[in-house]
């Protein structure tokens, strides 16, 4: 394996981290302002503040880990998309700022606020949107070349059924999540009612997932044929993800074995990512930059390593301390105890 | 290719968003050691007011976590998108330290998380104590990488340039520059300086509001001689920050001394105004420069003479290094004032016009920090990479940059009023009296 290849998995696996952690976070933020809208919020608050509590910033750290990560593995990167998503991505962070702030201020300053649980909603159901636009734009198309600067192709990018597939995708991506992940918190939490209902939502957006999946395959064809007969060859990926997915909905729908249903739910969504970046192979924004042209030098790579596994032998007992008090502790988790500063 | 307005818009931008982001995480950096010392303190003397001061502190410090950690981020990727070009080379050459702050960042966000919602679980109070060991640890850690990369920016080395590539990179030759130790050990101590006489002032505040409560008095002595020790050890870091300039950056130091000529036997400039080459009413402490440069009264400092006009800073930045040295002074005096007087029984420091101060003393304290970093930065004026990269070759060419200014002024806005309501409700809703009062009936007055 060499350097390049170690460097992008590393940080595809810290993407991906983001993309399941953060979906259950803005899934529930979520849930938690639609059940207020429908007078549900009794529910489901309880279970889901719960969770959220001691995580929240936690989420924030994958996502800084990843842009950095990618600047320093792949500086280049930084030219050509620091240019490129000056607009998106300073929508995106106006989104996380609003959504950050506001969970602290309403969970420390003025507990049940209706307007700041409903913009913490919708703000992180636009924050997936906007930074999925990512994923079109680094599949090209939608970039130009003008003399030696890349500029975004706005227009093409609003009106392409590729890149709003994506962010159909992910929005429904974030709430199959959420809702799955939610349903076994609840059972375990012994709360037969919210379990039913987020059971509910898991399986009402199971069906949009799979045809905005589908619908983006089909676009690649044209869009994208390099990469799309990249997707071809890994048919066996997408297989094995798509059966993961039919286990769990049958699970869910079975009312039986929720915390192997969330499993699943992960190693599918994990077997579709690596298949879609596999497909991406070598390129990181089609077709100008390649994980090789763009690579650091390899005395920063070697020292980035480094630092990426000592940072590993830090991170992984806190992060297994977190979880052991928090997510998987029976006492916390039923709401026996609470003890928050 | 550059785009001149896009420049002009991205270092407003980049000036707004960090000027914003140092107040939160200058608390950020400091307020973590406080409350550890203040659990410590109760933890040893089995003194429960103690204990409500770490817990009361961590409460607030939320608040300001948050907006730290968004306005963080914002910071962080706004640095690709307004500086794509200097990042790119930055990404060759200082990646290291700016990938370790996301670790130290992770391991702080980790235990604040455990620390916040273990309150009275654990059997004894030193394993919720030992909690904050990682959150101080990290949250300093985090401020000793980032400032590495900004160091770095006003000392790049630990690379070779041939024909235009950079070769040889030596990732902890880059880390390890000069302008480091100066610059690391000037914000850790200021940033704890800081927050202790923010936390003095709110004690300060609720006592002239005639809260008599043995609590406030408690705090603010324990405060005021944590300010007084960072105080001291910042003047005493600026000191060497100003031989680090003499040595390193000399044209920032004499755009900051406003001395012109290169001589010996310099004197330090201290207030005053400039009309054309002149300076007027200022106080000139003779040799004074010429000590802070060299350690030694007739060195001779290089002056503005000596360079060209195109490499010069602007020279308002004096007023910024008179308004960060006599706050830090000012502040010395306040709170070595309190801690003597409080030994010897003197009656002023416990005076409504002493109190008064000392609750100017939290916003002047952050005026400082603001100030510091202005004189910092704008000092090293038109470098964005100190005599390497100019810093509208580091700029973007995208257009845009203007809507995007307004778009966070717009954000900040909201994030500092919402902050400010948040942290007064708060407190207002639950003074100390009632949340002493609180606890003796949740535990049956038995506290530790």
């Amino acid at each position: 394996m060499t350097l390049e290849i170690l460097g992008i998995s590393v940080l595809w696996i810290f993407l991906f981290g983001y993309v399941i952690v953060a979906s259950i976070d803005f899934g529930a933020g979520f849930f938690n302002a639609y059940s207020l809208l429908i007078g549900k919020n009794h529910i489901l608050t309880n279970i889901i503040k719960r969770y959220l509590s001691p995580v929240w910033e936690v989420t924030n750290v994958f996502l800084v880990f990843f842009f950095v990560g990618i600047v320093g593995f792949f500086p280049q990167t930084a030219f050509y998309y620091g240019t490129i998503l000056l607009v998106p991505v300073s929508i995106s962070l106006v989104l996380l700022a609003i959504r950050g702030s506001y969970y602290a201020f309403e969970s420390y300053g003025t507990r049940g606020h209706i307007g700041y649980t409903l913009t913490y909603g919708v703000a992180g159901l636009l924050i997936p949107a906007s930074l999925s636009v990512v994923f079109a734009i680094a599949g090209g198309g939608y970039v130009d070349l003008i003399d030696g600067q890349p500029v975004l192709n706005y227009w093409t990018l609003y009106t392409s059924p590729f890149a709003w597939s994506i962010v159909v995708l992910s929005i429904a991506a974030v709430l199959y999540i959420s809702a799955v992940f939610l349903t076994w918190y609840a059972h375990k939490a012994n709360d037969s009612e919210a379990t039913k209902l987020m059971r509910k939502y898991a399986l009402v957006w199971a069906a949009p997932l799979m045809i905005s999946a589908l619908g983006i395959m089909y676009e690649m064809k044209s869009i994208n044929p390099e990469s799309y007969s990249h997707m071809v060859n890994l048919w066996w990926m997408f297989a094995i993800s798509a059966v993961l997915f039919i286990v769990t909905v049958v699970l869910i729908a079975m009312r039986k074995k929720y915390g192997l249903a969330v499993g699943l739910l992960i190693a599918q969504f994990a077997v579709a990512f690596f298949a879609y970046g596999i497909a991406q192979y070598p390129y990181l924004l089609y077709p100008y930059l390649t994980i090789y042209d763009s690579f650091t030098s390899t005395q920063m790579a070697i020292a980035l390593v480094i630092a990426f596994i000592l940072g590993l032998c830090l991170l992984l007992p806190s992060l297994y301390l977190l979880m052991k008090l928090f997510l998987f502790n029976k006492k916390y988790v039923t709401g026996k105890e609470d003890n928050h500063a | 290719m550059i785009n001149e307005s896009a420049v002009y818009w991205s270092r407003a931008l980049t000036e707004l968003t960090l000027s914003f982001h140092i107040i939160y995480a200058t608390i950020g950096v400091g307020v973590p050691l406080m409350i550890m010392i203040a659990q410590w303190t109760g933890y040893k003397k089995n003194d429960e007011h103690y204990i409500l001061m770490a817990r009361r502190w961590a409460r607030g410090f939320v608040i300001t976590v948050a907006v730290g950690v968004v306005t963080g981020t914002a910071i962080g990727l706004q640095l690709s998108l307004l500086w794509p070009n200097f990042m790119q080379l930055a990404g060759q050459t200082i990646a290291l330290p700016l990938f370790m702050e996301t670790f130290a960042f992770f391991f702080e966000a980790i235990f604040l998380g455990i620390y916040l919602y273990t309150w009275d679980r654990f059997d004894s109070q030193k394993k919720h104590m030992l909690l904050l060991i990682p959150v101080a640890v990290g949250a300093s850690m985090s401020a000793v990488f980032i400032t590495i990369v900004n160091a770095f920016m006003n000392a790049p080395r630990g690379f070779d340039i041939v024909d235009g590539e950079l070769v040889n990179i030596q990732p902890f030759l880059a880390m390890f520059n000069p302008a480091m130790p100066t610059k690391v050990a000037h914000v850790l101590v200021t940033a704890y300086m800081t927050s202790a006489f923010v936390l003095a002032a709110i004690a300060g505040f609720r006592m002239l509001k005639g809260s008599k409560h043995v609590y406030h008095k408690k705090s603010l002595l324990l405060l005021m001689k944590i300010g007084l020790i960072f105080s001291i050890a910042a003047a005493v870091i600026g000191d060497f920050s100003g031989k680090y300039l003499a040595e390193y950056q000399p044209e920032k130091l004499a755009a900051a001394e406003w001395h012109f000529e290169t001589e010996g036997k310099a004197s330090l400039v201290l207030f005053g105004v400039l009309d054309g080459e002149e300076v007027k009413y200022a106080i000139k402490i003779p040799y004074a420069l010429s000590i802070l440069a060299h350690f030694n009264p007739n060195a001779e400092v290089t002056g503005l003479d000596q360079f060209e006009e195109e490499d010069l800073p602007p020279l308002y930045i004096h007023y910024l290094f008179d308004i960060m040295v006599s706050i830090g002074m000012f502040m010395v005096l306040v709170s070595l004032l309190y801690v003597v007087g409080k030994a010897r029984g003197w009656q002023f420091i416990h005076s409504r016009w002493y109190r008064w101060i000392i609750v100017a003393g939290g916003p002047l304290s952050i005026i400082a920090i603001e100030a510091g970093w202005w004189l910092a930065e704008v000092g090293r004026q038109p470098w964005i990479l100190y005599g390497l990269m100019r810093t509208p070759e580091g700029a973007t060419t995208s257009d845009h940059v203007d809507l995007m200014l307004l778009l966070f002024a717009g954000v900040y806005a909201v994030l500092a009023v919402g902050s400010i309501v948040v942290l007064v409700r708060m407190f207002k809703k639950n003074p100390i009296e009632r949340e002493i009062e609180d606890r003796h009936s949740e535990k049956g007055g038995d506290i530790l």
